[in-house]
């Protein structure tokens, strides 16, 4: 894995990258895909169409609100590192020099 | 002292909650300098809480909830209101539970006392808690030594003498593989039968949570209480999800031989080989048995987890909670936050998971994982006809020193017997099948019996047997 994909993970993931990381990632990365890669030698035979994961499927529920407004309005804004009243604060997201 | 025990010491009045919680804070206070089990402690809430039990039982006794006055530790990555979730990151070091888990309401439920939150790998991804942002525990057998992870804090917890009972997750083996290393029993449930409703997700298709206790009948009253159906956990299962599991006087064990040869130490074999004599004694019959597939599990596993952890780890972007680190515009507030707020093994685990994911690769390894997941379900199924449970070594060593494993590659060779269970969904527990003695020290190992789905009640009625019963008799 070269370190350009590397890099190129770290922008899709949103993860800025130092250049020792990009280092250290590339050949660790690089021997677990060669580990895992064993999985592509197996073939798809008689496997039908049974669930993967878990056991229940299409689990509804009625659809009502279940709390007070603004029940956990507060608590949650609390959280939020920068908030405005009852928004939250966020950099500016389109860049009109551009 | 386990937790019947305990509740039998409370109802007589021989012994009481506030002497209890006073302990366990007491064993904290002395050993938990060196060993760092736990990240924080709850002690004037606890003794609060121990007084009011201590009342319950004068007035009530027996007619009181199953726990009362029991303190429990917890995992950090699990919720409770108004207490810090770290999950073992800097990215929640300051975050606090908005609400309850509904593990935690059901153990508040039955009256137990959350003494504290114990330490693990960051959001559960290590098997040594050297992963944790706030550093290692360690093993109270052998300082020198891991306690294994990701729920090592709870399994340290445990192994001190702090409390009886903590709480860990189970994502590829890191509620059993702590158990083995620190000497006490450990359970994963079949997927769904515990809530996944306030735990700090990992890897949502195998994540599950289970006691670490000291025998099997404290599993499986811990177990009684967490589990079951949760509207806020859509994958949870009922009682009669899965064919009923019958209980036998004699069991079939299977043993998958060439499995075993990948890499176990000898003296870790010895002690399977001596447990395997003292269930034929017993009247048990133990057979070999083939999962050539279950040998693919590491890999598939090493696809499947990281994908999942990628998507779920999206969430913290320095935007709604956790750590927010500054930046001249959105994209560096997310590109920083996360930059910070996660450690190496992480990071590497949503590159990893990016790459399996991304056009182009999903279908040579994700799609190709999934396959391999779906055909050792297929290859469980087979295999339960024949047998009743599948027992292995939980782990293929014993606890290793700091730093032996710092190549990933070989920390996640400990998961091989392990993470098969979580990517099938199956039960499995952990407990002690005697130590192995390094460097002048006895350190334990721990013995893994696997069982079909839905099948806690069988690996409780046998563990209890061989195990609980021993324990009982060797004291």
């Amino acid at each position: 894995m070269t370190k350009d994909e590397i890099l190129h993970l770290g922008t899709l993931s949103r993860i800025a990258l130092s250049p020792a990381e990009v280092d250290k990632f590339s050949t660790e990365i690089d021997t677990i895909l060669e580990y895992v890669s064993t999985v592509k030698n197996i073939v798809a035979n008689d496997v039908g169409n049974e669930p993967m994961v878990g056991a229940r499927y299409n689990v509804l529920r009625s659809d009502r609100v279940t709390n007070e407004p603004g029940e956990y309005t507060e608590k949650l804004l609390n959280a939020m590192p920068q908030r405005d009243g009852q928004y939250m604060l966020v950099k500016k997201i389109l860049n009109q020099d551009e | 002292m386990t937790v019947s025990e305990l509740r039998k010491q409370y109802i007589a009045g021989t012994l009481s909650p506030t002497t209890v919680v006073k302990n366990s804070l007491r064993v904290i206070k002395e050993k938990d300098a060196e060993i760092h089990a736990f990240l924080d402690t709850y002690a004037d809430e606890a003794m609060a809480l121990a007084k009011v039990a201590e009342q319950e039982y004068k007035n009530k006794r027996e007619n009181t909830p199953a726990l009362l006055g029991i303190p429990v530790a917890l995992k950090n990555n699990i919720l409770v209101e108004g207490k810090r979730a770290t999950a073992g990151s800097k990215m929640l070091e300051n975050y606090i539970a908005s609400y309850d888990a509904t593990i935690v309401t059901r153990l508040k439920k039955a009256g137990a006392i959350i003494i504290g939150a114990t330490n693990m790998d960051e959001f559960a991804m290590g098997g040594s808690t050297e992963n944790s942002a706030f550093g290692p525990t360690k093993n109270p057998h052998d300082l020198s030594r891991v306690p294994g992870g990701s729920s090592g804090g709870s399994a340290a917890a445990v192994a001190m003498g702090a409390v009886s009972v903590a709480i860990g997750t189970d994502t590829g083996g890191s509620v059993r593989q702590p158990a083995s290393y620190c000497g006490v029993v450990g359970l994963k449930p079949t997927y769904g039968a515990v809530s996944r409703y306030g735990l700090v997700a990992m890897g949502s298709s195998l994540d599950q949570a289970g006691p670490l206790v000291n025998t099997v009948a404290d599993a499986e009253l811990i177990h009684n209480i967490m589990s079951g159906l949760d509207s806020h956990d859509a994958t949870t299962i009922t009682p009669d999800t899965y064919p009923n599991v019958p209980l036998k006087e004699h069991y079939t064990f299977g043993v998958p031989r060439d499995f075993l040869g990948v890499g176990v130490d000898a003296d870790v074999l010895a002690n399977f080989e001596a447990h395997i004599a003292v269930l034929k004694d017993a009247g048990h019959t133990v057979v070999d048995i083939e999962l050539p597939l279950f040998e693919q599990g590491l890999a598939a596993y090493y696809i499947v987890m990281p994908a999942e952890v990628s998507s779920n780890l999206a969430r913290y972007d320095g935007m709604r909670y956790g750590l927010s680190i500054d930046g001249k515009d959105l994209l560096e507030v997310y590109e920083q936050s996360r930059a910070t707020g996660f450690g190496a093994e992480v990071k590497r685990r949503i590159l990893l998971g990016t790459y399996v994911l991304s056009s182009g690769y999903y279908d040579a390894y994700y799609g190709k994982a999934e396959l391999v997941r779906h055909k050792m379900r297929a290859e469980l199924e087979e295999v339960f006809k024949r047998v009743d449970i599948i027992l292995t070594p939980t782990a293929p060593t014993a606890a290793f020193k700091f730093g032996a494993q710092s190549d990933p590659l070989s920390m996640y060779r400990q998961d091989i017997f392990t993470v098969p269970v979580n990517l099938t969904g199956v039960p499995a527990i952990s407990f002690p099948m005697g130590t192995v003695e390094q460097g002048g020290i006895a350190l334990p190992v721990g013995l893994q019996y696997i069982g079909p789905h839905g099948g806690e009640l069988r690996l409780f009625d046998i563990g209890k047997q061989v195990y609980d019963v021993s324990l009982n008799g060797s004291k």
